[in-house]
């Protein structure tokens, strides 16, 4: 009898299985291999950096207004907030102080980045659980917000819009009360989608109580932002380390109780709805005003200006062939990115161009848990907790 | 700010000979360690009930080839309790290998693995150093101030061997660095020339 059951077991081999780096669940180019037994995760080991650019060496080859572009480029869902980063490390630097306008268009456009990559995310992680409508809805949002961007800056993504000292340009004619009249009309979209998705029953069972993260671990693994306010604690760089105009503003902090993908969804769509407010009291306390420093030797001068002055002239060509110069320093900055913590740590010689300038991204941190995170889920469970990771490849692999 | 000056104060007497130098700057703490003392101001700053660096924010590296101790590593922290950030720092020699703190911070796996791949700097005790942002098979260490900006080898796909094939950088023109520092005074290699012409001169 024995020996006829030693005879009957089989060795059983775990399965090695390639998530991506082409799956439409995998927000981008993640190439992550699970090692499956049966339909649950043992391991899973994320390959990244396919998406790799090399930005901070490109950086280090640029003067301070040309590596403004590079940043737009890394969370692309949000382009603005990590210019912000990079304008404030330059500031404090410098020391110069910013044009109480330029601060309020900056906080309004950072927060109207944070609707960006809030309505990406949750409605793509709808998609991922099986939910169409909800993206469709969103993205035509996206879109106007977009054009919001594309009549402040030029471009719908790629904005190039802040500056060390404030912003490129004041908003154009109209674009004011355009945004606010979105601001009246937005919370009945995200209305709209909470009908869709919070109390439904499927993406409640395919995010409750999946990836929860204890707060010890929310900490040790370095994790940020919804990350780690989905898990209890209340912390947001806005209101503890507060940059521009956020000590002025009226605004709360969503936190989640329990750290699992649903909680961090609830508290998505709740800073949705605390965004639409610090729109709404950016446009009521706006005034006129400069929206750059007036520090020649950092604001090139207007077009109307060379035509008229030998001296504006001048700066307008040192600005753009050798660009300003930032003393010796070195600095740590970061700012409440929708995604987490987005820090520039500066590096200056005292040359027009950065020694060095590491980019803190937080989903880096984010994806390097998946590990802890998947262990012992099913499989179907991967493309819901990437999901609420929030990952966008840009900034991942800079 | 005080809590700032008080806190410093705090890590400086407790860890006395450890520290070569502390600073405030920008509201953030600075200070400067031995290579060999990294472990235990690591733990301590961690669990110490006054300091309570719990989260590690970024590791890198800064190079500096002109002087002896070539790479300087910088460990970024902060303490939530406290609302406060620290930078801590020290320099080692091109080839030395240092201490992993993974043990101490698990989100220093990637980190550590970034910096190797980025600077070639080695750790010890690292449960898994592999290269994480560039190419698989990838040669040298970009970050690296010797490294050039355009690299060494591009890859594109040979139709005469149906595979993805890596070749020399071929550059239809000179990469061209412009020196637009100070124009004024007279770009650097006419001051060289002039300097030359005058040596000879004399």
């Amino acid at each position: 009898m024995n020996n006829q059951k030693t005879l009957m077991t089989k060795k059983i081999k775990n399965l090695n299985l390639n998530f991506g780096p082409q799956h439409p669940a995998a927000h981008g180019v993640l190439r992550l291999i699970l090692e499956l037994d049966g339909e649950i995760v043992e391991k899973a080991d994320p390959h990244i950096g396919l998406l790799h650019r090399g930005t901070e060496k490109l950086i280090e080859n640029k003067t301070y207004m040309q590596a403004v572009p590079y940043f737009d480029r890394l969370d692309y869902v949000a382009p603005m907030n990590q210019e912000h980063a990079f304008a404030l490390a330059i500031e404090k630097i410098l020391k110069i102080d910013v044009p109480i306008r330029a601060q309020f268009i900056r906080v309004m456009f950072c927060e109207i980045g944070r609707i960006l990559s809030h309505i990406l995310n949750v409605t793509t992680q709808a998609l991922d659980v099986g939910a169409l409508t909800p993206s469709l809805w969103g993205f035509e949002e996206r879109e106007t917000l977009m054009t919001f961007y594309e009549r402040a800056s030029g471009s719908r993504l790629h904005a190039n819009y802040f500056r060390a000292g404030g912003v490129h340009q004041d908003l154009p004619a109209g674009l004011e009360s355009d945004i606010a009249k979105f601001c009246d009309n937005f919370p009945k979209i995200i209305n709209d989608l909470e009908n869709l998705l919070t109390d439904n029953r499927i993406f409640k069972q395919r995010n409750v109580d999946i990836g929860i993260v204890s707060k010890e671990d929310a900490l040790d693994y370095s994790f940020s932002g919804v990350m780690i306010r989905g898990s209890g604690i209340p912390w947001d760089l806005r209101k503890s380390q507060p940059y521009d105009c956020y000590k002025e503003l009226q605004f709360k902090i969503p936190v989640g109780k329990n750290g699992d993908c649903y909680d961090r969804y609830l508290c998505r769509v709740e800073e949705m709805k605390e965004s639409i407010s610090i729109i709404k009291q950016c446009l009521a306390k706006m005034e006129k005003g400069p929206v750059k420093t007036l520090d020649g030797k950092i604001t090139p001068p207007s077009k109307k200006e060379i035509k008229q002055s030998m001296e504006a002239l001048i700066h307008h060509f040192k600005l753009f062939t050798e660009g300003y110069r930032v003393p010796k320093d070195e600095i740590y900055t970061a700012v409440e990115a929708p995604k987490g913590e987005f820090g520039v740590y500066l590096i200056s010689d005292g040359s027009s161009k950065p020694y060095k300038c590491k980019i803190r991204a937080p989903g880096f941190s984010h994806l390097q848990a998946m590990d802890y995170l998947i262990k012992g889920h099913m499989l179907a469970d991967v493309p819901a907790v990437l999901g609420s990771l929030d990952i966008v490849f840009g900034e991942v692999d800079r | 700010m005080s809590n700032l000056i008080d806190l410093e104060k705090k890590i400086n007497s407790e860890l006395t000979t450890k520290i070569n130098k502390s600073e405030i700057k920008h509201n953030q703490i600075y200070l400067e360690i031995d290579k060999e003392d990294l472990i235990s101001v690591v733990l301590f700053i961690k669990s110490n009930n006054n300091t309570k660096f719990r989260q590690l924010i970024d590791i890198t590296v800064v190079d500096y080839p002109e002087r002896t101790q070539r790479f300087k590593i910088v460990y970024l922290f902060l303490s939530h309790e406290f609302n406060q950030r620290m930078i801590l720092s020290y320099d080692i020699n091109e080839n030395e290998i240092i201490p992993s703190i993974t043990t101490i911070f698990p989100s220093a796996n990637w980190m550590e693995r970034e910096v190797f791949d980025m600077y070639g700097v080695s750790f010890k005790d690292h449960p898994d150093l592999r290269r994480i942002l560039t190419d698989y098979g990838f040669d040298g260490h970009p970050l690296r101030k010797d490294f050039p900006l355009t690299g060494h080898s591009e890859v594109r796909y040979s139709e005469e061997e149906k595979k993805v094939i890596k070749e020399p950088v071929k550059l239809e023109q000179n990469y061209r660095n412009f020196d637009y520092e100070s124009p004024w005074e007279g770009t650097k290699y006419i001051n060289e020339q002039s300097k030359n012409i005058n040596d000879k001169k004399n």
